[in-house]
Formats: structure tokens, sequence, C-alpha cells
């Protein structure tokens, strides 16, 4: 782990803070003062104890390109998930099971930890592929329907679209 | 009834027909990665528009579903890559219907096969 500036840990205290607290808000649904007073007190403590856990970003995160980017990574995330929802049940009620399953592997351009948490778990939930593994900068994805076992051509068919946001955001 | 409670219903009919899916498709694919694709996309729609249409019915209830359906967002995809990679781990390697297994297994790289696989591929 690397030792963070001061700067770094006030700014994830901030953020956490802000995150803990509305999630307790949205928990309790209401405003009335004493919920919201203890609310405050709770969120405050945790988000102390776990400035070295919680390293997703800095405030940084909140400037309005970087959200309007999440909220359309949001769209898209949702429309793969329809899709693969659909695909899934298509295959599952097709009798003779069209599947050509196998693993491949590609390389990403993401850096940080969060964003490749954040990319390994779209991934699963997007068209017949699952994250098994990610080693360094490197993905295997089982996929149901193998299409290439190409690195570069995997990477434009599974991961690109979503790459190309992340990349925008982190 | 109301436009809400309707829209309520709806939800959880598609929520409850995708977990159905789901099922069927744990029951008919042939080995574990298949078996944890099904379930886990299925799951995860299906968990998410029961949880909505929940909060569709029961109003004062929307703030709480819309924080689950964040949870299983995150969680549901870790529990099935944590799976699927114990497993691997484990020696239960993939069902592979070409004829070209090592190049549609790049995983072996990784983790190389030390049982046999025929055995492995009626799990």
């Amino acid at each position: 782990m690397q030792s963070l500036t001061f700067n770094q840990k006030l700014g994830r205290f901030i953020l956490n803070w802000v995150f803990l607290f509305l999630v307790w808000l949205m928990f309790t649904s209401t405003f009335f003062w004493q919920e919201v007073i203890i609310g405050a007190a709770v969120s405050m403590l945790l988000s102390l104890a776990s400035i070295r856990l919680f390293t997703c970003c800095t405030l940084s995160i909140l400037n309005p390109v970087k959200i309007f980017w999440m909220i359309w990574y949001f769209f898209v995330f949702i429309k793969a998930l329809i899709v693969a929802n659909f695909d899934v049940a298509r295959r599952v009620i097709t009798p003779s099971l069209p599947i050509n399953p196998g693993i491949v592997k590609f390389k990403t351009k993401l850096t940080t930890n969060y964003s490749k948490m954040v990319l390994a778990n779209s991934i699963t939930l997007t068209p017949g592929t699952l994250s098994v593994d990610v080693i360094g900068d490197t993905f295997y994805i089982h996929w149901i329907d193998v299409e290439t076992t190409d690195p570069e051509e995997a990477f434009k068919i599974i991961a690109e679209p979503f790459e190309k946001v992340l990349l925008k955001i982190f | 009834m109301s436009i809400l409670e309707i829209i309520g219903g709806i939800l959880l009919v598609i929520g409850s027909s995708f977990l159905f899916l789901g099922g069927l498709g744990i029951f008919r694919m042939p080995d574990i990665y298949n078996r944890l694709q099904a379930g886990t996309k299925a799951t995860t729609l299906g968990g998410m528009s029961l949880v909505l249409g929940v909060g569709f019915l029961e109003t004062d209830w929307i703030w709480k579903s819309l924080i689950i359906i964040i949870f299983i967002a995150y969680s549901n995809p870790i529990s099935s890559h944590a799976l699927a990679r114990a497993s691997y781990h484990r020696g239960h390697y993939p069902y592979i219907k070409s004829k070209e297994k090592e190049k549609m297994d790049a995983y072996r790289e990784v983790v190389p096969h030390t049982k046999k696989e025929e055995k492995e591929d009626k799990a």
C-alpha cells in the first residue's frame, strides 16, 4: 500500500463521509433531526476507520464532466445487462443449446485497481462473458460463444465500449 | 389500481421470469462456468427488478430498494468471479466443444492442468 499525502486522505475522508451519509439517509428515509445527527456521527467514524480500504478515488471524481460520463456509463451498463439477459434466455430455451465455450484473454489500458474491478464486473454482466481472473492488466474471460481467440479482436468485441467510457472517468 | 401498482406488478413478473430462466439455465448448462454465466446474469437483473417492483408497490421503501439494487450490482459479479476462479484452481476445467482444446483455454498458461480433462468435462 502506497503512503498517502494529507490531501489525498482528506479527499477520501470527505468523499466516504458523503457517500456513507447518503446511504444512511436512503436506508432510514427520514429527515428527523435525531436520525440525521446520529447518521452523520456514525458515517464520520466509519469513514475515518476506512480511509485505507475505500480507495476508489479522490475528490476529483466530482468533476461535472466525470459525473456526466458516470451517468452515461450507467446507461451503457443497463443496456448491456438487458441484452445479456435476453441472450442467456435465448440460449437456455433453444433445445440444441447453442454454446461454444472457452476462455480468452486480452489486455486493458486501465491502470488503477478500482477501474479494473469495475471493468471486470461489467464484463461479467454483459452478454456471454464471465471474468475468471485479472492478473496485472490481463483479463481472462470465460466466453460462452467464442468468436475469436485473438486477444485484440476479443478486446474489441468484449471490453471496448466500457473501457472507452471508463478511461474518461478514472 | 394505481399506475405505480401496475408498474410494480409488471416488474415483479419480469423479475421472476428471468429468475426462472436462470434456474433453467443452471439445470441445462454443461459445466460450472456456463452455469455461473446463466445464474449470475439472471439473478442480477431478476433480483434488481424484483426489488424495484417491491419499491414501486410500497413507495416508502423505494430508497431502500435503490440501495439494495446498487449492492446487488456490486456483489453479484464479484461472487461469481470468486467461484469461477476458485473452481479453476481446484481443477474443474471448462467444458470445451471445439477440437482445439489448447487454443480455446487461455487460462491454461496461468494454471497448468494437472488432472485428466475428460473426467472433468462431464461434471
